[in-house]
């Protein structure tokens, strides 16, 4: 080695650059079992889900190829019907899916909302000193640990007009004279599911801004102390701008999540057109109908809606922080 | 020692595969059998087939499904598109046979003449295209249960027609309240949006002359008067005589408020007399059944033809095990069993005169008057297309009787709709 080295002067360099290389392969090496996971498991169902949007593939022909492309008929289509009458037919016109996309977007709203609001609350419960914290911080995991499918189905028995245990409390204190039909009636149908995920999430939404919470230094509120400085304004001026990437994060789960909410409207108020949401839209298209073309468009429209959704929150999200700086 | 052992273990494994080459009989096979769960069904499964399985040597292991029968339907419609091999025997729906017919084996021949003992017009529904799909295991039709003692101490009669069903449940209500009875319902029945709705409104649509929706031509009747006047007359019940909640209500809420006591009529199927009848039920001894009332003049009650079948999936690895299976689920003795234990009507005309389901279930033998009254659900005419014909009829429904629709608006639309849909 030695004796080759006056011969070889730029080699060092390549050598290095080499090197520089090698690791960027390595990387890559190391990142490719991950890769491919994704594609087989979220890229490829995607693209298998956006191509089968448009063909007319039904439970029948999904298995054999049998289907046809149809271009953007399941989304928007004009037939000319036998009386010469002109109809647009596809999800695009379909008013039951403007309903569930409508639907969606406001159990979105008000659910991350209050879900928040009541996990703030908690989450500043739970940072506080005191005795049996542990123990609390346990338990109020609970509703969040129960699959959604006994929750749904524990409360669908709470809520029930006739035996309900719900009507029967409330009945006792004189808030209501006779029971109501929290899932039947279409005019409780959503408060009724509201309820249950407010119930269900809060906790996880607490955990997740308690994270955000111990992260505060606590000199920070000495220094308010020693300065005399108001309790509220101590919350609005240091801890709330201090745990808002917490919350924002905590916000962007919970809204991708409540946007393609399926299993709890399904169980608890199956088929009401007050609740039913655009994942279930999807489904009843897919798994009743037969119609896998028309639900996958469906789906791809519910994928497009969130993307649209996230990017626009980030950005929002972005404008406030640096009005805050400012 | 060891070699002999191992000698005569060749010998086994050589003998077996010889004997399950001559012979499939002797091969225990493990049929799997899927079903819906609906009342005691799971648990009297095992004593049903023990003698199938002592008879054969093969084994039979039920897997239970939600009991909706969409929820059911989408599943096995999915099993069956990718050829799934690991279910052999489907428990089908009545209206199933025209959709799910290319997945199953023609059944006629290995049933031999037990098809001849059937209800012609049940075989006719499981017959498609010639080839018999499925075999029936009992039938189910729903009838008006009544409280007999109330309507005694307030000296009504059975009613004949939904008005006088009205009047009447009005009546009892009102004065089993006055008395203190405040959790007292005149009429229960399935209003949740599902399947359950399109069998309920079926009947008052066609008990009160409006036809059935889609007639067995293709032709769409739906948008006519007395299915609008029909319409009009129940959306009065929710809130009157019967509790709000009924429009989230499946057979077994129903059921809930009149097993309870605290129901005077209910639409439910025969499952419901049994178990009504059962020890711990406040009803017991204190009910009867009677034909669906009828509406508008029309004379003639309908009650939904339901009722189950077993069909052999061509898939099957074990097909002629669940041939023979499927047989005996039809035959005379299963179905004597499942009208003892679980009040299921037998499909088999000769049981309706058997003297055990006379003294056991004395309900079994009236029930014929209802089951002659049957209509089916649009499901031949319909195919493919039936599951969203049916949603679109009860997502119809269900709007005019939670008040969100008047019935004219609704079937006017439901009309065009559904000509947007089978025109395809």
């Amino acid at each position: 080695m030695p004796t080759l080295h006056p011969s070889t002067k730029g080699k060092p360099l390549r050598r290095q650059l080499n090197l520089q290389q090698q690791r960027v392969r390595a990387a890559y090496v190391f990142l490719l079992p991950m890769l491919i996971m994704l594609l087989l498991v979220a890229a490829w169902p995607l693209f298998r889900s956006i191509s089968f949007s448009f063909t007319d593939a039904t439970a029948e022909t999904l298995f054999n190829g049998q289907s046809q492309w149809v271009g953007f008929d399941n989304y928007l289509e004009r037939r000319l019907r036998s009386n010469g009458e002109v109809r647009w037919r596809g999800v695009l016109v379909d008013a039951d899916w403007w309903n569930a996309v409508w639907n969606t977007i406001r159990f979105s709203v008000v659910s991350v909302s209050l879900e928040a609001f009541f996990g703030l609350l908690v989450a500043l419960v739970l940072n506080m000193e005191f005795k049996g914290r542990g123990l609390v911080r346990a338990a109020i995991l609970i509703p969040w640990a129960i699959p959604t499918v006994v929750s749904a189905r524990m409360w669908g028995w709470m809520l029930n007009d006739q035996f309900g245990v719900i009507n029967y409390m409330m009945m006792g204190v004189g808030l209501i004279d006779k029971p109501i039909a929290w899932t039947a009636s279409s005019d409780t149908a959503m408060l009724a599911v509201l309820i249950v995920d407010v119930w269900k999430t809060t906790p996880f939404m607490a955990l997740l801004i308690l994270a955000g919470l111990q992260m505060i230094p606590r000199d920070m509120y000495e220094a308010a102390k020693l300065d005399g400085i108001h309790p509220v304004k101590v919350f609005f001026r240091v801890t709330l701008p201090m745990i808002k990437p917490a919350l924002m994060v905590a916000v962007i789960f919970r809204a991708l999540d409540a946007l393609r909410i399926f299993d709890l409207i399904y169980l608890l108020t199956p088929q009401s057109d007050a609740t039913v949401t655009m994942s279930v839209l999807s489904y009843r298209e897919i798994q009743q109908f037969g119609d896998y073309g028309e639900g996958s468009a469906m789906s791809t429209l519910l994928f497009v809606i969130i993307t649209l959704f996230v990017l626009l929150y980030i950005k929002l999200g972005r404008v406030n922080l640096t009005g805050a700086t400012r | 020692m060891f070699q002999i052992v191992k000698n005569m273990n060749l010998r086994g494994t050589a003998a077996v595969a010889a004997l399950s080459l001559t012979a499939s009989i002797a091969h225990a096979d493990e049929i799997t059998y899927v079903s819906g769960a609906t009342g005691a069904a799971v648990e009297n499964f095992a004593a049903l087939v023990a003698p199938w399985e002592e008879a054969t040597g093969h084994t039979v292991t039920l897997v239970p499904m939600p009991s909706s029968t969409t929820d059911q339907f989408g599943q096995y419609r999915l099993w069956l598109a990718a050829g799934n091999s690991d279910v052999d025997i489907y428990q089908t729906d009545v209206i199933w046979a025209p959709q799910l017919a290319d997945h199953f084996v023609d059944l006629r021949d290995a049933a031999g003449d037990l098809v001849e003992r059937h209800f012609p017009s049940i075989i006719e529904s499981q017959t498609v295209d010639g080839s018999l799909v499925a075999l029936p295991i009992y039938t189910d039709a729903p009838a008006l249960y009544y409280r007999s003692d109330l309507l005694e101490k307030h000296g009504a009669t059975v009613p004949t027609t939904w008005e006088e069903l009205t009047v009447t449940a009005q009546m009892i209500q009102d004065a089993e309240r006055a008395e203190g009875q405040s959790d007292l319902w005149g009429f229960v029945w399935q209003g949740n949006s599902y399947e359950g709705l399109t069998c309920n409104a079926l009947e008052w649509v066609k008990s009160s002359g409006g036809g059935q929706i889609i007639e067995a031509d293709g032709a769409i009747s739906i948008n006519n008067p007395n299915a609008v006047a029909a319409l009009e007359l129940v959306a009065q019940w929710p809130g009157t005589i019967s509790p709000e909640g009924v429009l989230a209500y499946q057979e077994e809420e129903a059921r809930g408020v009149w097993q309870t006591g605290n129901a005077v009529f209910m639409r439910n199927w025969p499952y419901a007399y049994g178990l009504g009848n059962g020890d711990d039920s406040a009803v017991k001894g204190l009910f009867g059944v009677a034909t669906l009332p009828t509406g508008q003049g029309h004379d003639m009650s309908a009650a939904t033809l339901g009722g189950w079948n077993v069909a052999v999936s061509k898939y099957s690895d074990n097909q002629e095990a669940a041939i023979s299976l499927a047989v005996y689920l039809a035959s005379e003795e299963a179905q004597k069993q499942l009208a003892l234990n679980e009040s299921n009507l037998p499909t088999i005309v000769s049981l309706y005169e058997d003297a055990d389901i006379a003294e056991q279930q004395p309900i079994i033998p009236q029930w014929k008057d209802v089951f002659l009254q049957a209509v089916p659900r649009p499901s031949a005419p319909t195919r493919q297309d039936y599951n969203e014909v049916s949603t679109l009829f009860f997502s119809a429904v269900h709007s005019v009787l939670s008040g969100d629709e008047d019935a004219a608006t609704a079937l006017a639309e439901l009309e065009v709709d559904l000509e947007d849909l089978l025109e395809d």
